[in-house]
C-alpha cells in the first residue's frame, strides 16, 4: 500500500460539508455499481461555490482530478452520512485529505471504505497553501513537506485507523484479522 | 454512567463502559432508505455473497423517502432495488411507495406535484416514520444510513447515522464496533414561552457550542424542563445533535415516552417489550450547561452553517424570497399546527412550500378542524403550496424537479429544516436560514425575517 503521496494540493477552508463534496442531486448514483462509482468521481467537490473556488477539483468533462491531496480547515466532511462523499473523492483520485479536524461520520466512512487517508494537521495549512502548490505526505513519518519552502509540518498519527485503510477498508481488515469469515462464494 | 453509556454497555453485554472504550454493540434495528439503501445492499451482497441473508429480517427497516416524487429514472430505479431486496429477504418492514410487490415505481410528472401518488404502505420521511410505525424503543440501539438518525434519541435510545459500508456490515452481522462517546449534558429548566419552539432550544444550544462543538460526543438533554416537552419537541432537539457534530442526542425516559412508544408498538404490531435506561447519580460528563427555557427567544441560524445564531428580532427586516416548512425536523403535525396558528386568516407574501413528513401527518392535517376549516385548508388559504406527497423533498435539494427545490441562484429561503450549508436546498449560490415553524410562518407573512410573537399577541 502507498505510504508516500506527492503532488499538487487542492485547498479548501473550514466546514466543507458533504453537500459541497457531492451535491445531493448526484446521490441517485449507487457507489457499488462500477460505472456509477466513476461518475461520482466526476462530481467530486462540485458543490463548492464558484466565487470562492474558481478552480474546479475535477475539470469539466473529466472523471479524475489532477489534485491527489486535499488541504482543508476545520470540520471537513460535516453534514450527512452519505458514503458517496469519501467515495467521490477516492474515485476522483484523492488519496489523502489533510484537515485540521474532521466530522465524525465522514472520518469513519473514509476508514470503512478504505478510499482515502483522513489525516489531521497540526497547523492551519489552508491559510498558507494555494491550490496547485506541491507537497509530499509521508504517512510513516507522519509529516507533510511543502515543496517550495521545505517546511515540514507534523501530522497527528493515524493510529489504529491506518491498518484498516491499508487493508482496503473495514471488510478486508475484518477478514485479515479473522473477525469475520472469508466471503461466501458468489453465485 | 450516562444515558448513552448505559445503552451501549447493555448492547455490548458488559456491566459497564466508559467514554473512550471501543466496544462491539448489538444492533436492535438497522434503517436504510432509497439514497443509501442500494449502496448498502451492494456492499452486503459483495461482502457476504449474492445469496446471503440479513442477520435478522425483522431488524432491517427500509423506508424509501428521499428521491421519490421525481421523474429522475435512476432515483425511481433505486426504489425498485429496495423492493427486490425486501422481497428476496422476506423483510416485514419495507414501507414501499407502491402497493404491488412485483411492480416498478415511476413518478408521473403529468399528475403534478400536489396530489398523492403513493400507495397504502408508504411511510414518508424515515426519522418521523420510525417512531410512528413502532420501531423506536427505549434502551435500544438504532443504526441508520442517514445522519439525522439521531432523532430517535428522543425515545431514550442510542441512535446514530452510519455509512453504507458500516451498514452493510451491520446487515450481515448485527454488530458494529463503536467508540463510547463522551457525554455533554444540557440540563433543561423552565418552560418554553408562547412563540418559542423546540427548534429554538436546539438552535440556541448549537449557537453556544458551535457547529462542531459536539464532534464525537453524545448530547444528553435532561432536567426538569424535559417534562414540558412533547415527543415531537424532543425529536426536533435530538434530530439536530448532528448539526453540532454529535454522535447522538438522547433524552431520559418518562411517562410521555412510555405512552407514545406503547401506543405505536401496539398499533403496528411491532415488538412491545423494552427496557429504558436511567443515568447514574455519579455520571461523568465532559461538559454541563443549564438551558433556561423561559429565557429563550425565537432564533435563526444564518447561512452558511447551523451555528450562525441570531435572534429573529436582530435579523428583523432581512428580506426573504422563499419560506419552507417540512422535513423530519420541521414537518411534524405539531409543526404545521404552530405554523397555522400564525398564518390563520392571513396571506403569505413570498413563495411558501409545505411538505408534511409522513402520510399520517397529511391525514391529520386534513381531518383536524379549527372551526369551519381544517388545518390543511387554513394553510392553503394563507397561500402555502402544500403537497400530499410526504417526503424529504427540497430539504436536501435532490433531483432538479424536486418540489420546492431552489433552482435559482441568489434566493434566500427561511426554512424549518435542519441544515443550511451552501447548496443544501438546491443552487449552491442560494442561502438557507433555519428557524422554527412559527418563525418561518411569521417571516412568510412579512416577506422578511420576523419574530412570530408579532403575530401571536
Amino acid at each position: 500500500m502507498q505510504s508516500v503521496f506527492t503532488g499538487a494540493v487542492y485547498v479548501v477552508r473550514d466546514n466543507i460539508d458533504t453537500d459541497q463534496i457531492i451535491p445531493a442531486q448526484f446521490l441517485n448514483l449507487v457507489p457499488t455499481i462500477a460505472e456509477e462509482y466513476e461518475r461520482l468521481g466526476s462530481h467530486a467537490l462540485c458543490g463548492l461555490p464558484d466565487a470562492l473556488y474558481p478552480t474546479r477539483y475535477v475539470a469539466e468533462g473529466q472523471l479524475d482530478s489532477t489534485f491527489p491531496i486535499i488541504v482543508a480547515g476545520r470540520n471537513f466532511g460535516c453534514g450527512s452520512s452519505r458514503e458517496h462523499a469519501p467515495i467521490a473523492l477516492g474515485s476522483a483520485g484523492c488519496g489523502v485529505v489533510l484537515a485540521e479536524s474532521f466530522a465524525r461520520i465522514f472520518f469513519r466512512n473514509c476508514i470503512a471504505t478504505g478510499e482515502l487517508y483522513p489525516c489531521e494537521l497540526t497547523a492551519r495549512l489552508c491559510e498558507e497553501l494555494k491550490t496547485g502548490d506541491e507537497v509530499t505526505v509521508d504517512l510513516d513519518a507522519a509529516t507533510v513537506t511543502v515543496k517550495a519552502s521545505g517546511r515540514v509540518v507534523p501530522l497527528k498519527p493515524l493510529g489504529d485507523v491506518r491498518p484498516v485503510i491499508d487493508a482496503g477498508g473495514l471488510f478486508d481488515y475484518a477478514r485479515e484479522s479473522g473477525m469475520i469469515d472469508q466471503p461466501a462464494a458468489t453465485a | 454512567m450516562t444515558l448513552t453509556e448505559k445503552v451501549l454497555a447493555r448492547a455490548a453485554g458488559k456491566a459497564s463502559v466508559q467514554a473512550g472504550d471501543n466496544v462491539w454493540v448489538n444492533a436492535d434495528v438497522l434503517m436504510t432508505h432509497d439514497v443509501c439503501g442500494p449502496g448498502t445492499i451492494g456492499v452486503f451482497k459483495r461482502e457476504f455473497g449474492a445469496n446471503a441473508k440479513v442477520w435478522n429480517p425483522d431488524g432491517v427497516v427500509i423506508i424509501p423517502d428521499h428521491y421519490i416524487f421525481t421523474a429522475d429514472s435512476l432515483s425511481n430505479r433505486n426504489v425498485d432495488i429496495l423492493r427486490e431486496f425486501a422481497r428476496d429477504q422476506g423483510l416485514k418492514y419495507f414501507y414501499d411507495v407502491i402497493d404491488d410487490p412485483n411492480g416498478t415505481w415511476k413518478f408521473d410528472a403529468a399528475k403534478g406535484s400536489f396530489a398523492r401518488q403513493f400507495g397504502a404502505r408508504y411511510a414518508g420521511v424515515c426519522h418521523a416514520a420510525l417512531p410512528e410505525k413502532g420501531h423506536t424503543r427505549p434502551g435500544e440501539v438504532l443504526f441508520g444510513t442517514d445522519s439525522h438518525t439521531c432523532m430517535a434519541g428522543a425515545f431514550n435510545q442510542f441512535a446514530t447515522g452510519i455509512g453504507n459500508t458500516d451498514a452493510g456490515f451491520v446487515m450481515g452481522t448485527g454488530k458494529l464496533l463503536l467508540k463510547v462517546p463522551e457525554t455533554m449534558r444540557f440540563r433543561l429548566e423552565g418552560r418554553l414561552q408562547p412563540g418559542v419552539m423546540a427548534k429554538d432550544v436546539i438552535l440556541h444550544v448549537i449557537g453556544e457550542i458551535g457547529f462542531d462543538g459536539a464532534t464525537y460526543r453524545a448530547m444528553q438533554f435532561d432536567g426538569p424542563g424535559v417534562a414540558g416537552l412533547s415527543m415531537d419537541d424532543r425529536m426536533t432537539i435530538a434530530n439536530m445533535a448532528i448539526e453540532a457534530g454529535g454522535k447522538n442526542g438522547i433524552f431520559p425516559f418518562d411517562a410521555r415516552t412510555a405512552e407514545y412508544v406503547e401506543a405505536r408498538t401496539r398499533l403496528n404490531g411491532t415488538r412491545q417489550a423494552y427496557e429504558p435506561v436511567e443515568a447514574d447519580a455519579d455520571q461523568k460528563c465532559c461538559y454541563e450547561r443549564v438551558v433556561d427555557l423561559d429565557k429563550l427567544e425565537p432564533l435563526v441560524a444564518c447561512h452558511p452553517d447551523p451555528g450562525q445564531r441570531k435572534t429573529a428580532k436582530e435579523l428583523g427586516g432581512m428580506k426573504l424570497d422563499r419560506a419552507y416548512v417540512g422535513s423530519c425536523t420541521g414537518g411534524k403535525a405539531s409543526d404545521f399546527v404552530e405554523f397555522a396558528r400564525v398564518v390563520r386568516g392571513r396571506k403569505v407574501a413570498i413563495d411558501t412550500f409545505g411538505v408534511p413528513a409522513t402520510p399520517t401527518i397529511v391525514r391529520e392535517l386534513q381531518t383536524t378542524w379549527w372551526g369551519d376549516q381544517t388545518i390543511w385548508q387554513i394553510l392553503q388559504d394563507a397561500g402555502v403550496r402544500l403537497t400530499e406527497n410526504a417526503g424529504c423533498a427540497a430539504c436536501l435539494g435532490g433531483p432538479v424537479d424536486t418540489f420546492g427545490r431552489m433552482n435559482e441562484a441568489g434566493l434566500k429561503c427561511i426554512s424549518a429544516t435542519n441544515r443550511n450549508f451552501p447548496g443544501r436546498m438546491g443552487s449552491k449560490e442560494s442561502e438557507v436560514y433555519l428557524a422554527s415553524p412559527a418563525t418561518v410562518a411569521a417571516s412568510a407573512l412579512a416577506g422578511k425575517v420576523t419574530d412570530p410573537r408579532e403575530y401571536l399577541s
